[in-house]
């Protein structure tokens, strides 16, 4: 084999081999024995971010001047329904969270007792999925002083975030484990940037959980569940993303 | 285990065309491990940037601040998944980040026991004096890439690359890939302060990955260059063939 057509072969099994690999890749996505091997890395990244770090690390807190001149809207910018947009005109004076599912004091929490609740003031980084990020400041009671005052079941395993906005007719919903819904970061934020939280942001409250992406920051948050299984909800992976397009429910990474 | 022994580069230098024992099974297995890592983690982390092609340093960085560079879009031939599908790209990056991370962490264990670090890759003081970088430069340039004294051996050049790309190149975007995690930088709030932002982080990522693909390509060319066959060989088997140096071919 002289040197030349060996040099040709091996460039031409190497171009043919990335195209076999690449269309490869489409392949295993789309075969379902091969995509539960491509969608454990989820678990296993969940399982040894668990186990290799402090499970009440607190996400990093930064100064007021290193804050963005202007924090980006994603997402749902108005939900702009008839009885959103009824609650947006009183300022959601008739507004109030429903806290139920898994708990032996449901609650029904009035905005204005809401923003009476002692809260926590924090400039964190929301960092979107698509890798960009923001840094704004939160303000809004702790979600672990809520579900304390509803009294969570020992069975419970999950929070279920219900929203007003929708997407495709469906409401927006997403859902944490115990460990972030109690993180003392973990906050239903109803001021941002020490003004009252914008329709454009999520009025009246957004769930911050800083140490994930943010599709898990749920807008318009209107009900708070407590489950103890994702199956129940919407198509059973535990979100809106989650269940239409794969996005992965642990969004820690 | 025969193949943890290391190549014997001491003894009096083989002949060409004689077969040398060049690379320990542990490196074989990393290299093309890498192969097909390296080759997905490209795909996939073009179908990311895709996302949001912008790249900014500092904390923060989105679409109303100031980008330092806006990379062209990454046509759907060279991505993972060939159409747009950023959940898709993410469970390839996110589970092959593991086997790039572990590769690497098992690699260096083994390559600091069976010695092939401090056997072949050791940089000694002397190689680079400014009158042997430019030696070896010409000879390259020369397509000579072998020293016919020692021909199995790797070249200055050969050793700072490949130092750049197991000590800092992959370990870079190891770390900056880290950095990106809201939860492991939460924990190990060090790595963001190490890189000065997630943004920056982000632009890091993207640097050394484009260095990690210029390596490639140069890598590539001169496998070329150095004689294709023989050395795809040695990476598959172990065993490289002594090249007949171009000017012995010429002189016989």
């Amino acid at each position: 084999m002289s040197a030349i057509i060996s040099r040709r072969a091996l460039l031409t099994t190497g171009a043919l081999g990335a195209g076999a690999l690449l269309s490869g890749c489409d392949q295993v996505a789309n075969t379902p024995s091969l995509r539960k091997i491509l969608f454990s890395g989820e678990k296993i990244n969940h399982g040894l971010a668990r186990a290799l770090t402090d499970r009440n690390s607190l996400a990093k807190e930064y100064r007021p001047d290193q804050m963005s001149p202007l924090f980006r809207v994603n997402g749902t910018s108005n939900p702009n329904t008839a009885s959103y947009n009824a609650m947006a005109a009183e300022n959601f004076a008739n507004w109030r969270l429903e806290v139920g599912g898994l708990v032996n004091r449901p609650l029904s929490i009035s905005h204005q007792a809401l923003m009476a609740m002692p809260a926590r003031t924090q400039i964190t980084r929301h960092d979107c999925v698509e890798g960009w990020s923001a840094i704004g400041k939160w303000h809004g009671p702790m979600l672990g002083t809520i579900l304390k005052a509803a009294d969570v079941r020992t069975t419970a395993r999950y929070v279920v975030f219900t929203c007003a906005d929708l997407y495709s007719g469906h409401a927006y919903y997403e859902s944490l484990d115990l460990i972030d819904a109690f993180h003392p970061q973990t906050i239903l934020a109803w001021a941002m940037n020490d003004r009252m939280l914008s329709v454009a942001h999520g009025a009246p409250i957004r769930l911050r959980v800083e140490r994930q992406l943010g599709y898990k920051n749920a807008k318009y948050v209107m009900r708070v569940d407590a489950v103890a299984s994702l199956a129940g909800i919407g198509l059973g992976k535990g979100g809106y993303w989650e269940d239409r397009v794969d996005y992965d429910w642990y969004a820690g990474i | 285990m025969t193949d943890t022994s290391p190549p014997d580069s001491t003894n009096a230098p083989a002949a060409p065309g004689s077969a040398l024992y060049r690379h320990r099974l542990t490196t074989r297995l990393w290299h093309w491990l890498n192969v097909v890592t390296i080759f997905i983690m490209i795909g996939s982390g073009l179908t990311i940037l895709n996302a949001h092609p912008h790249l900014y340093w500092g904390q923060y960085g989105a679409n109303p601040d100031h980008p330092w560079f806006n990379p062209p879009h990454a046509p759907s031939f060279l991505t993972i998944p060939a159409g747009y599908n950023l959940a898709i790209a993410r469970r390839w990056h996110l589970l092959f980040a593991l086997v790039f991370a572990f590769g690497l962490l098992a690699f260096m264990v083994s390559s600091l026991i069976n010695r092939h670090f401090q056997k072949d890759l050791r940089i000694r003081l002397k190689e680079l004096a400014p009158a042997h970088l430019w030696f070896d430069l010409k000879e390259h340039l020369a397509f000579r890439f072998h020293d016919p004294k020692n021909p199995g051996a790797f070249n200055i050049f050969q050793k700072l690359s490949y130092v750049l790309v197991i000590f800092v190149l992959i370990p870079m975007m190891i770390l900056s890939g880290l950095v990106l995690s809201p939860t492991m930088v939460a924990a190990w709030p060090w790595m963001l302060d190490l890189l000065g932002g997630r943004a920056s982080a982000r632009s890091v990522h993207f640097i050394a990955a484009s260095g990690l693909v210029l390596f490639i390509i140069v890598h590539l060319v001169l496998v070329i260059l150095a004689g294709a066959w023989p050395e795809v060989k040695s990476m598959v088997t172990g065993w490289w063939t002594i090249p007949v140096d171009h000017d012995q071919e010429e002189a016989a």
